[in-house]
């Protein structure tokens, strides 16, 4: 409008991150992950990204809309990412209107309640999948065969995850030995050609968005990489001690939602710590809760209730942990 | 390669006239000196309305320990003396001179004989800075003689020479270095002499090859002065970031390099040092890029202190049509002009003109606590922390945090992916902080 | 089966009772005698907890009120007389007449005035502003306009005029806590003491500067040309680091000093319109209504 000249504190020149673009990110990441599940689920997976992601969408438009009544900010993706992220967290033959209200936990009440983008306590889409597991198990844990990929949706066949398997076969007496026979071979879990939910399944996949998201710098390698090394670590301990009725840490790392929370989920931004000395502490803590949740808890699964757990601590993490400041070493010289 | 080991970003480099020799100013037609161009008290005025004064020649006498002399930078009549709005963006008291020809004063060896030999002792070195004026050319135009007198108790094992220029755009010590290197390694001796160490470190960084490369050579016939690349990151030719680069020692937070036995000058400082010393001209002149994207002739220029930034605009080949904004310094750190009839300063190290669509600010978005400040603060601060104590008006929390480390490098405003003004909210915090504990001190 | 019960209810009862001796213990070792007139006199207090008086809130007020000897230098500008002579009442001290005082802005610099010179494109936060430049005009004492006194006030007394950029106070809102004037970076507000009718008659500037750089920035800047000083018979004007200031104390309204002003920098608020012949000065410089 005028010529003036601008007049402005430094810094004069911004980076060129922002949010859209690291949230874009993020879904390029999650791209691999989603053709793995449209391989081996098919149309089921499908139905269920799309209804996630438009509800979740459809829901912060309206809120944005009538009740905050501030500027509609769907377009940053942050919404869309909670979508992805939600269906990926849940079998593919779930019907449509359980996707609908776990979408509808996720952005009402667990992000919009408390403020929006940046102010929530635990990640939107843990709490939607909670939420839903919670008040609907059975269909929940239905997990439908993979294979090729089909048009079947509602009338899959389905089967238990390996973890439930285990689970189940350690309670009934059998032992590790006696299950491996059941349990699919570490080289079709890394694939993920097993039972579980949609975007979990495939540890390549996942893996090679990891890889991209290290690239684009969006994450940093603590969160993955404590949750899993801690995970190994322990799961061995367990391993070493009775390797009759504990599975290998290979097994735990590759079966269930490990890898999808810890390179996805723990390290959502909003919830997780800020600083790396925090970011570890907090993911040994969610890889060793998942452990406990696993071998001695009643479900199958822990990764999501560690994640959820460990979000809880992370303003406690914030304001106790800090960094080493520059120039703190020679304090008394 | 060595770089300082936490943080930093790596801003686009932008460094559009490392290929442009460095040209000679034409003299403008009248100057004004502000009589306050470095950090501490403003100088005393000497010289009244209508006296004649010559290029050189002591205009304002320093007040107290840290302060500076002003030298006036052309030979004129005395017009006025006045305020003018100064790159600090208030008015400054200045001596506005009106241009009679160019006499220099006497003394003033003007020859371009290289002078190798450093007669002076120790204690004439640093009073030589002080007659000369002689600040930090970095920017901070910190008064040199301060640095160079070491308290009793203390003691300097090296000195840290800084080329490292790690602003984006600027090239003037790069220049300095290429085409006045000797002279700039016979003003690093002679602050070696000053110091009374036998050590010195030159850092560059990496994406200066040709000014890395001349420097080694030069330096094989200089003892104790070696030369360091560094890999580019900014901000690096922090002092604190350069020292720890270079030697691996972090200065203690609060405390000065000297408490870790070391001193750190600007390449500009070095040279400027040369010139009092060796050539007995005192400081008011220095290398100015002029430099932006859309400037039709980007170049770096010797240029009178007091000249206004319009006249170095018009060599650039003036003002592009859609300038949106005039930024004195590097893009990281520099300050927003409010008008092109500022002077230049001491420490002036570079106009950049930004173009409009460069010069606005992204809209301020809601944090996602994505920890990018946390990782890009060299300090190893907690900038979104710091931003929002300060935002609330906690200030005594901020100051638990340290909010008076920050050197206020930009890194973490420069980095948010959601926009949001950072530093702008930490200086306030800080500046505040500062004051409250002042205050605190004067009540006890 | 009974016995159970009878065993959980005996055990549980022994439990809280002897909770609830440990509890009366404590309660007694750690109890501290408070002065209960001070709830009295926190109770006649407006509990804005506005700060206006110099304490942290109304409750700390009223803790030193009861310590005082006299009430010398404590007063709530927010309650006014009234409420300290309520105060005094309950203590049986002696309430010091004190005059209410109003906030008034000490400058008129509407872009109208003062043509902006650059833009401002950081945080609009006054403090950050100031201490980035001089701000938007040439003039570097004058208002920027972000609103921090606005923010800073809990009455809801002052806004921020759109088109001005200046801050409006309403007089029957302000209680002169003075938190505006704290909030202010530049100083620009000051608590004049109110007259019969909300009548105010000050120099609206704080410019410093010599008259000619004072005058290029702003059209109705004090230039300090000491002719209100000279035409004013009540010794009320001091002319200070080049600007005029009005002792609203020594002031009697006649408004010679008004006509007289070559820049219209003072301002008449709230008074009948004059006769005709002196309108025009008048009329330009004043914006509150």
């Amino acid at each position: 409008m005028s010529n003036l000249l601008n007049v402005s504190p430094s810094p004069h020149a911004h980076g060129k991150e922002t949010t859209r673009k690291l949230m874009t990110g993020v879904i390029i990441a999650l791209v691999p992950a989603l053709l793995a599940s449209l391989f081996y689920f098919g149309y089921g997976a499908i139905i269920v990204t799309v209804t996630s992601v438009a509800s979740c969408l459809l829901f912060e438009y309206l809120i944005q809309r009538f009740i905050i009544k501030k500027p509609i900010t769907i377009t940053d993706g942050s919404a869309l990412v909670t979508g992805l992220l939600l269906a990926f967290n849940v079998p593919s033959n779930l019907p449509v209107f359980i996707v609908v209200i776990g979408a509808f936990v996720s952005i009402a009440v667990a992000k919009m309640t408390f403020g929006g983008l940046g102010n929530n306590p635990f990640n939107p889409a843990l709490v939607g999948r909670v939420f839903m597991l919670i008040s609907f198990p059975v269909q929940m844990t239905s997990w439908p065969v993979p294979g090729g990929f089909s048009t079947g949706y509602t009338d899959a066949v389905t089967g238990a995850t390996p973890l439930a398997l285990v689970k189940e076969g350690l309670k009934n007496g059998e032992t590790m030995q006696q299950l491996m026979a059941q349990i699919p071979t570490p080289s079709q879990m890394f694939l993920g050609n097993m039972g579980g939910s949609l975007g979990e399944v495939a540890a390549v996949a996942l893996l090679i968005g990891f890889v991209y998201l290290l690239v684009r710098k969006i994450i940093t390698w603590h969160i993955p990489v404590s949750i899993i090394g801690s995970m190994v670590v322990f799961t061995a301990i367990l391993w070493l001690i009775n390797p009759e009725k504990n599975a290998d840490p290979m097994f735990h790392v590759l079966a269930g939602g490990v890898l999808l929370g810890a390179i996805f989920m723990a390290t959502d931004y909003v919830t997780s710590p800020m600083n790396p000395k925090a970011m570890i502490i907090y993911g040994c803590s969610i890889g060793i809760l998942t452990v406990v949740i696993r071998v001695w808890g009643a479900y199958p699964e822990g990764v999501s209730f560690a994640i959820l757990i460990m979000n809880a601590f992370v303003p406690l993490m914030n304001a106790y942990i800090k960094p080493k400041r520059f120039g703190e070493v020679i304090k008394n010289g | 390669m060595k770089t300082f080991p936490t943080g930093g970003v790596h801003p686009p480099e932008n460094k559009l006239t490392s290929n442009c020799p460095i040209q000679v100013l034409p003299i403008p037609q009248s100057v004004a000196i502000p009589v306050s161009q470095h950090i501490g008290s403003p100088a005393n005025i000497i010289v009244n309305k209508g006296d004649s004064v010559k290029t050189g020649q002591v205009i304002a006498e320093s007040k107290g320990f840290v302060s500076a002399c002003i030298h006036s930078s052309v030979s004129g009549k005395v017009n006025k003396i006045d305020t003018v709005i100064d790159s600090t963006g208030y008015r400054q008291t200045a001596v506005f001179i009106d241009v009679e020809g160019d006499e220099w004063v006497d003394t003033i060896d003007r020859t371009d004989e290289i002078v190798t030999e450093i007669k002076l002792s120790s204690e004439e070195i640093i009073k030589r800075c002080l007659q000369s004026g002689i600040v930090g050319m970095g920017g901070a135009t910190f008064p040199s003689h301060v640095k160079l007198t070491v308290p009793a108790g203390k003691k300097c094992e090296v000195l840290i020479i800084n080329g490292v220029e790690c602003e984006p755009y600027l090239t003037s010590d790069h220049r300095l270095m290429l085409e006045r290197g000797e002279e700039v390694l016979i003003g690093a001796s002679i602050l070696m002499k000053a110091l009374n160490v036998n050590k010195a470190m030159i850092g560059i960084e990496n994406n200066k090859r040709d000014a890395i490369g001349h420097m080694t050579k030069l330096a094989t016939a200089f003892k104790g002065i070696t030369v360091h690349p560094l890999k580019v990151k900014y901000p690096q030719g922090a002092e604190k970031q350069l020292i720890k680069a270079l030697i691996n020692r972090e200065v203690p937070s609060g405390r000065l390099p000297l408490d870790i036995n070391t001193v750190v000058h600007n390449v500009g400082t070095a040279f400027a040092v040369y010139e009092a010393v060796q050539k007995n001209k005192p400081l008011f002149e220095r290398v100015v890029t002029i430099t932006g994207k859309t400037v039709s002739k980007p170049g770096n220029y010797f240029v009178r202190t007091g000249t206004p930034v319009s006249k170095l605009i018009e060599a650039a080949g003036g003002m592009p049509e859609d300038t949106g904004k005039i930024v004195s310094g590097g893009p990281m750190m520099g300050k927003a002009l409010s008008s092109a009839d500022v002077p230049v300063v001491k420490g002036t190290s570079g106009i950049i003109l930004f173009p409009r669509s460069e010069s606005e600010r992204t809209e301020s978005k809601p944090c996602i606590r994505c920890a990018k400040c946390v990782s890009a603060c060299a300090l190893n601060l907690e900038p979104y922390l710091l931003m929002t104590l300060s935002e609330k008006g906690l200030f005594e929390r901020a100051e638990k945090e340290r909010i008076t480390d920050c050197m206020e490098c930009g890194s973490c405003s420069f980095t948010c992916p959601a926009g949001r003004p950072l530093l702008d909210y930490i200086r306030l915090g800080k500046s505040t902080v500062i004051r409250m504990a002042r205050e605190k001190v004067v009540k006890k | 089966m009974s016995s159970t019960i009878i065993i959980t209810v005996v055990s549980l009862s022994l439990l809280s009772l002897f909770s609830a001796v440990i509890l009366y213990f404590i309660a007694q070792k750690f109890k501290v005698f408070e002065d209960p007139r001070i709830d009295e006199v926190q109770a006649v207090l407006p509990a804005a907890n506005c700060g206006g008086c110099g304490f942290a809130g109304c409750r700390n007020f009223a803790e030193a009120l009861v310590k005082a000897e006299t009430f010398e230098g404590l007063n709530c500008p927010v309650g006014g007389a009234e409420v300290m002579g309520q105060a005094a009442k309950i203590l049986g001290k002696e309430a010091l007449a004190v005059e209410p005082t109003v906030a008034v802005l000490l400058c008129n610099g509407t872009p109208e005035f003062r043509p902006h010179t650059t833009k401002y494109d950081g945080v609009p936060d006054c403090r950050i502003a100031h201490s980035l430049y001089l701000g938007e005009t040439d003039c570097s004492f004058g208002c920027m306009g972000y609103g921090d006194c606005e923010r800073a006030c809990t009455f809801d007394a002052l806004h921020m005029d759109p088109v001005t950029g200046l801050p409006v106070i309403i007089d029957d809102k302000c209680t002169s806590c003075g938190a505006c004037v704290k909030a202010c970076p530049r100083h620009l507000i000051e608590l004049r003491k109110r007259a019969r009718k909300e009548r105010k008659l000050y120099v609206a500037c704080s410019n410093c500067d010599k008259g000619g750089p004072a005058r290029r920035a702003c059209k109705v800047a004090c230039i300090a040309c000491s002719k209100c000083f000279k035409v004013c018979e009540f010794d009320a004007i001091t002319i200070e680091n080049n600007l005029a200031y009005i002792d609203a104390t020594k002031c009697t309204f006649c408004r010679k000093c008004v006509i007289e002003c070559p820049t219209n920098s003072i301002l008449e608020i709230n008074f009948p319109p004059r006769k005709p012949k002196a309108e025009a000065p008048a009329e330009n410089a004043t914006v509150n209504p």
